[in-house]
C-alpha cells in the first residue's frame, strides 16, 4: 500500500520517467534532422529506434513503479447458460410463426441462395486467362517451332561456332526472348562420350536442352565442368548431359527435354521443332 | 478537469460507464508468455503502418519501365515498373528503403510471434473448451499471414523472389487434375504473367489484410468474452482470473510492449540489410541466384522439396509429380492436424468440460511428445533449406548433407519426442519439481507403461471444499460495496477488480469466483486506498494552478480597478504594495 506523500522510491521512478520520454523526444528530433539532411537509413533506424525505445521504457516504469501490479481477482461467470434462459431462447425459435419451422419456404429459400452462389462463381472464369488456350496446353505449348531461330539473351542470332566448348550458352528463341517456358541452353559436348544420345539430338556434339529444371522449374544455370553436369541452384537437383540430361541427383525425377536443331540456310541455328518434352516442373496431364 | 467533463458528456449520451467500469477492471495474468499474442498484434500494427507508406511509391505493374536513378548500375535499364519502382523507393525515396527494410523484418516477427503464441496455446492446452473457436481462428490467421508473407515477398518482381514465385507455381501445378487449372486461375495465364504483380498487390494490401483485421477483431471479441486461462496456483480457480488490470497496469505495460516492438523493428529495419532487390536484379526467365533462400516460415517448404526423393508416378497415365508430396500434402495435412487437433485430443481423453485453468506441458506427456516432435520435424526441415549454404561453410559435398538430412528429418523428430514424452511422464509421476531434480528412478518409472490417463490433476467439477483460513471478506464504502479474498495459510490477499455498486452485485462476484467460500462482511474499510504519485502529483499541480489562477483573477480585478479609479482619478500607490506580497506566496 501506498503512502499519499510520495516515496524516495517513486520520486525517482518518476525521475527515470520523464528522462527516458526526454530520450525519445530527442530520438525523434533526431530521425527529423536526419530526414531534413537529405536521409541516412540507419540514422534514421537508429533515431526511430531511439525514440521508441525511449518511450518503451519510460511506459514500463510506470508501469513496473507507480501503479499497483498483480493482486486482483475478476470472477468468471462460465459458459453454462441458464437452463431457463437457454430455454426461452429456444422457444423463441420453436414458436410457431417462427421462419425456421417453414421448412417449406426455408426450401425454397435455400435453392435460391445456392443458385445465386453458384452463378457468383462464373465470373471466376475471367480470372483465367482469355487467350482460349487450356492451361495444361499452354503449359506444352512453347514458343519454339520447326525454324524458329536460336538467339542469344543479346537478341543476336547464333552459328554453331558460336557455342564454344565447356561453357554454357543461353539460348532464347527468336522474337519471344521473355517467354517463361522457352528458355535452353547450348553446350558442345565430345559425342564420343554420350552414354545415352541426347533426346533432341545433336550437330555434331552440340546439344541444345530446356533451361528449366524438371523439379519445380528454376533455370538449371550452374554447369559443373569436366563432368558434363548441370546443377539447379534452387533445390540442388543435377543433370548428367551425357547421359540424355538424366536426373542423377536431387530431387529432380525426369531428364530435361532436348531441343531439335539444324543448321538453318542462312548458317544460322534453328529449332526443327517443338522441345521433346513440355518444358519444367510436371503437372497432371504431362505426356 | 477537461477529460472528466467530455467522459461524463459522451457517458450521458452514450451510457458506456457499465460497460467500461467493466473494461477497465478486466485482469489479465501476470505471464511473460501471454503476451506473445500482442508481439503478434503490434507487429501486424506495425506491419499496416509502414505497408501503407509503402504503397504510395510502390508500381504494382509488369509493365516495361527505365529506371531513372541514383543506383548507378541500373541506372537506364529497362526493367518492370514494379522492380523499378522498389529499387526507387529504395534509393531515391528518403526514408523509404528504412520503411521498407522495417515492413519486411515485421513480417518476420510477425510470423515468429504467431508461431510462438500457438506453441504456447498449444503446450498449456489452452484451446480446450470454450476455446477451440478462437484456435480455429488463430490457425487460419497463419495461413493468411503466410499468404501474405509470400505475396509480399513476390510483389519486387526480383531475382530471388521470381524463382520463389516459380517454384510455388510449380508446386501448384503438381495437384492432381486441377493443378494447372489452379496456377492459371491465380496468375492469369503461364507464368511469368502480366496480371500477376496486380493480383498479388490487390491480395497483399487488400484482401488478405481485411481478413486479418475481421478475424483480429473476433480473436479479440471472443478473448474478451471468454475471459483469459491462468495457469494454476494459490486464489486461482477455474472459475476466476488473478492479475493486474487492464487500467492502469495492462494498458502502460502494452503501449509499452508496442514501443518495444516498434523500436526493435526500427532498429533492425534501419541497421540490418534485408531483401537487397537491387542486388538480385531484375526477375528474367533465364536467370537464377545461388544460393537461393526463402525467408523463413516458407523455408520448411523448400526444405521438403530438397529433401524428398524423386519418386513420382503416373495414375492412369496421368503424372503426380514429386513435388506434391512435400509441396501440397505435407502443408495440407499439417495444418489439417492443426486444425483438428482439439477435436482429436478430445476424443482421446474424452474430457468435455470447461476449462479455465491451464495445463502444465508435463500434465500431457502425448500432447508434449507429439508437439516436440512436429517442430523438430519442421525445424530440421527449416535448416535443410539451406543444405547448398551449409555445404559450402563445412567444406562437405551438398548431397552428402542430403542424405544425412533425410535422415535426420525422420530419426529427429522421433528422438526428440520420445525425450519429450518421457520427460513429461518423469516430471508427472515423480516428485521433481523441476528437470535438475529428476532422479533416475523417476526415468525408469517413466517408461513403463501407464494405466488410464489419471484424472488426479484435473480441477473436479464441484467446488473445492472449504479449506480453513480461507474468506471472503466486504465491507462498505460509502455508497459503494468491495470485497476481497484471504487466505492466511499462505498470506495471499487478492482484491476484487473493481467496486459493487452494491452489497448484492459484490457477494454475486464473490460466490462466482470462490463458490463455497465463506463470506464475512468486515467493519469499515481494511485499508483505506491512497491516491497514487500521479493524483498527488496532479493534486499538488492542480493546487498550484488554483493558486496561480486566483493570483491572475486578483491581478485583473485589481487592474480593472485601477483603471476605473484612473478615469476618476490619478493612481494609487498603495495598490502596487498590496499586489507584491502575493506574488510570491504559492509555491
Amino acid at each position: 500500500m501506498r503512502r499519499p506523500t510520495p516515496s524516495p522510491a517513486e520520486e525517482s521512478a518518476s525521475r527515470r520517467i520523464v528522462g527516458a520520454f526526454l530520450v525519445s523526444a530527442a530520438g525523434a528530433v533526431g530521425f527529423a534532422v536526419t530526414y531534413g539532411l537529405g536521409g541516412d537509413t540507419r540514422w534514421e533506424g537508429v533515431c526511430l529506434a531511439v525514440a521508441f525505445a525511449g518511450l518503451a521504457v519510460g511506459l514500463a516504469v510506470w508501469a513496473r513503479r507507480l501503479v499497483p501490479v498483480g493482486g486482483y481477482v475478476e470472477e468468471h461467470e462460465g459458459f453454462t447458460p441458464p437452463p431457463a434462459e437457454q430455454a426461452m431462447t429456444a422457444a423463441e425459435f420453436a414458436a410457431p410463426d417462427s421462419p425456421t419451422r417453414r421448412y417449406g419456404l426455408l426450401a425454397a429459400l435455400g435453392f435460391a441462395l445456392t443458385a445465386l452462389g453458384v452463378a457468383a462463381l462464373f465470373p471466376l472464369r475471367s480470372l483465367l486467362p482469355w487467350d482460349r488456350v487450356r492451361p495444361p496446353r499452354a503449359l506444352k505449348d512453347t514458343p519454339w517451332g520447326a525454324g524458329v531461330r536460336l538467339v542469344d539473351g543479346t537478341g543476336r542470332p547464333l552459328r554453331p561456332d558460336d557455342v564454344p566448348a565447356e561453357t554454357m550458352v543461353a539460348v532464347f528463341p527468336e522474337g519471344d526472348p521473355d517467354a517463361g517456358d522457352a528458355p535452353a541452353f547450348a553446350v558442345r559436348l565430345d559425342p564420343e562420350r554420350f552414354s545415352r544420345p541426347p533426346a533432341g539430338g545433336h550437330l555434331g556434339g552440340l546439344v541444345v536442352w530446356s533451361m528449366l529444371c524438371t523439379h519445380a522449374g528454376c533455370p538449371v544455370r550452374l554447369y559443373l565442368k569436366g563432368t558434363g553436369r548441370v546443377l539447379c541452384p534452387c533445390h540442388q537437383s543435377s543433370f548428367d548431359l551425357l547421359a540424355g540430361a538424366r536426373a542423377v541427383a536431387g530431387p529432380a525425377a525426369r531428364p530435361l527435354p532436348g531441343l531439335p536443331i539444324e543448321v538453318g540456310p542462312d548458317g544460322f541455328l534453328r529449332a526443327t521443332g517443338d522441345f521433346t518434352a513440355p518444358p519444367g516442373a510436371g503437372f497432371w496431364s504431362r505426356p | 478537469m477537461i477529460m472528466d467533463r467530455l467522459a461524463r458528456a459522451l457517458d450521458d449520451r452514450l451510457r458506456l460507464s457499465p460497460v467500461t467500469r467493466r473494461a477497465l477492471a478486466k485482469v489479465f495474468p501476470d505471464h511473460w508468455s501471454f503476451m506473445l499474442g500482442e508481439l503478434a498484434l503490434y507487429s501486424f500494427v506495425a506491419l499496416i503502418l509502414t505497408g501503407v507508406y509503402l504503397t504510395f511509391f510502390f508500381d504494382a505493374s509488369s509493365a516495361d519501365r527505365v529506371y531513372q536513378g541514383s543506383y548507378a548500375p541500373l541506372d537506364g535499364s529497362t526493367t518492370s515498373a514494379a522492380y523499378a519502382s522498389v529499387v526507387r523507393l529504395s534509393w531515391d525515396v528518403r526514408a523509404g528503403l528504412l520503411i521498407r527494410q522495417t515492413h519486411h523484418w515485421a513480417s518476420l516477427v510477425f510470423l515468429a510471434a504467431i508461431v510462438l503464441h500457438l506453441a504456447r496455446i498449444f503446450f498449456t492446452g489452452a484451446f480446450r473448451k470454450p476455446r477451440e473457436l478462437n484456435w480455429l481462428i488463430g490457425v487460419t490467421m497463419l495461413t493468411l499471414a503466410l499468404a501474405n508473407g509470400f505475396t509480399g515477398y513476390s510483389m519486387p518482381d526480383d531475382l530471388l523472389s521470381g524463382l520463389g514465385l516459380r517454384i510455388i507455381t510449380s508446386v501448384v501445378e503438381s495437384i492432381p487434375l486441377v493443378g494447372t487449372w489452379l496456377a492459371a486461375l491465380a496468375l492469369g495465364g503461364e507464368f511469368p504473367s502480366d496480371a500477376m504483380i496486380p493480383r498479388m498487390f490487390v491480395t497483399h494490401v487488400l484482401l488478405v489484410p481485411a481478413v486479418l483485421v475481421a478475424l483480429i477483431s473476433l480473436h479479440l471479441g471472443i478473448l474478451v468474452r471468454q475471459k483469459h486461462t491462468q495457469f494454476p496456483g494459490p486464489g486461482r480457480t477455474e472459475h476466476n482470473v488473478v492479475g493486474s488490470r487492464l487500467w492502469p497496469s495492462y494498458t502502460l505495460r502494452s503501449l509499452a510492449l508496442f514501443a518495444w516492438v516498434l523500436a526493435v523493428l526500427f532498429a533492425l529495419g534501419g541497421l540490418a540489410q534485408i531483401n537487397p532487390v537491387w542486388l538480385y536484379g531484375p526477375f528474367e526467365p533465364a536467370q537464377s541466384t545461388s544460393p537461393a533462400q526463402p525467408d523463413w516460415y516458407v523455408a520448411w517448404g523448400d526444405g521438403a522439396l530438397r529433401l524428398f526423393p524423386p519418386w513420382e508416378f503416373r495414375i492412369g497415365g496421368y503424372l503426380v509429380p514429386a513435388p506434391f508430396f512435400p509441396g501440397v500434402v505435407l502443408g495440407g495435412l499439417a495444418f489439417l492436424a492443426l486444425y483438428l487437433w482439439p477435436f482429436a485430443e478430445r476424443l482421446r481423453t474424452r474430457d468435455r468440460r470447461q476449462h479455465h485453468l491451464l495445463d502444465r506441458p508435463r500434465d500431457h506427456p502425448v500432447r508434449i511428445g507429439v508437439g516436440v516432435a512436429a517442430l523438430t520435424f519442421f525445424a530440421v526441415l527449416v535448416v535443410a533449406a539451406g543444405d547448398d549454404v551449409l555445404a559450402r561453410l563445412l567444406g562437405v559435398p551438398v548431397y552428402d548433407l542430403l542424405y544425412l538430412f533425410r535422415i535426420l528429418v525422420l530419426a529427429l523428430p522421433i528422438l526428440t519426442g520420445a525425450v519429450a514424452f518421457l520427460t513429461a511422464r518423469a516430471l508427472r509421476r515423480g516428485e521433481a519439481a523441476s528437470l535438475g531434480d529428476l532422479t533416475r528412478a523417476d526415468l525408469r518409472r517413466a517408461g513403463r507403461p501407464s494405466r488410464r490417463p489419471s484424472r488426479r490433476d484435473d480441477e473436479p467439477e464441484t467446488p473445492a471444499p472449504d479449506r480453513p483460513g480461507e474468506r471472503i471478506e466486504l465491507w462498505p464504502e460509502g455508497e459503494v460495496w468491495r470485497w476481497r479474498y484471504r487466505d492466511e495459510a499462505r498470506r495471499l490477499v487478492l482484491t476484487a477488480n473493481r467496486v459493487a455498486v452494491s452489497e448484492e452485485e459484490a457477494v454475486e462476484a464473490a460466490r462466482l469466483a470462490y463458490p463455497g467460500v465463506d463470506r464475512v462482511v468486515v467493519p469499515g474499510p481494511p485499508a483505506p486506498s491512497p491516491p497514487g504519485p500521479v493524483r498527488a502529483a496532479l493534486r499538488r499541480w492542480g493546487r498550484a494552478a488554483a493558486a496561480g489562477s486566483l493570483l491572475v483573477a486578483a491581478l485583473v480585478e485589481r487592474r480593472r480597478d485601477r483603471r476605473r479609479q484612473r478615469d476618476g482619478d490619478e493612481g494609487d500607490p498603495r495598490e502596487k504594495a498590496d499586489a507584491a506580497p502575493r506574488g510570491g506566496e504559492p509555491r
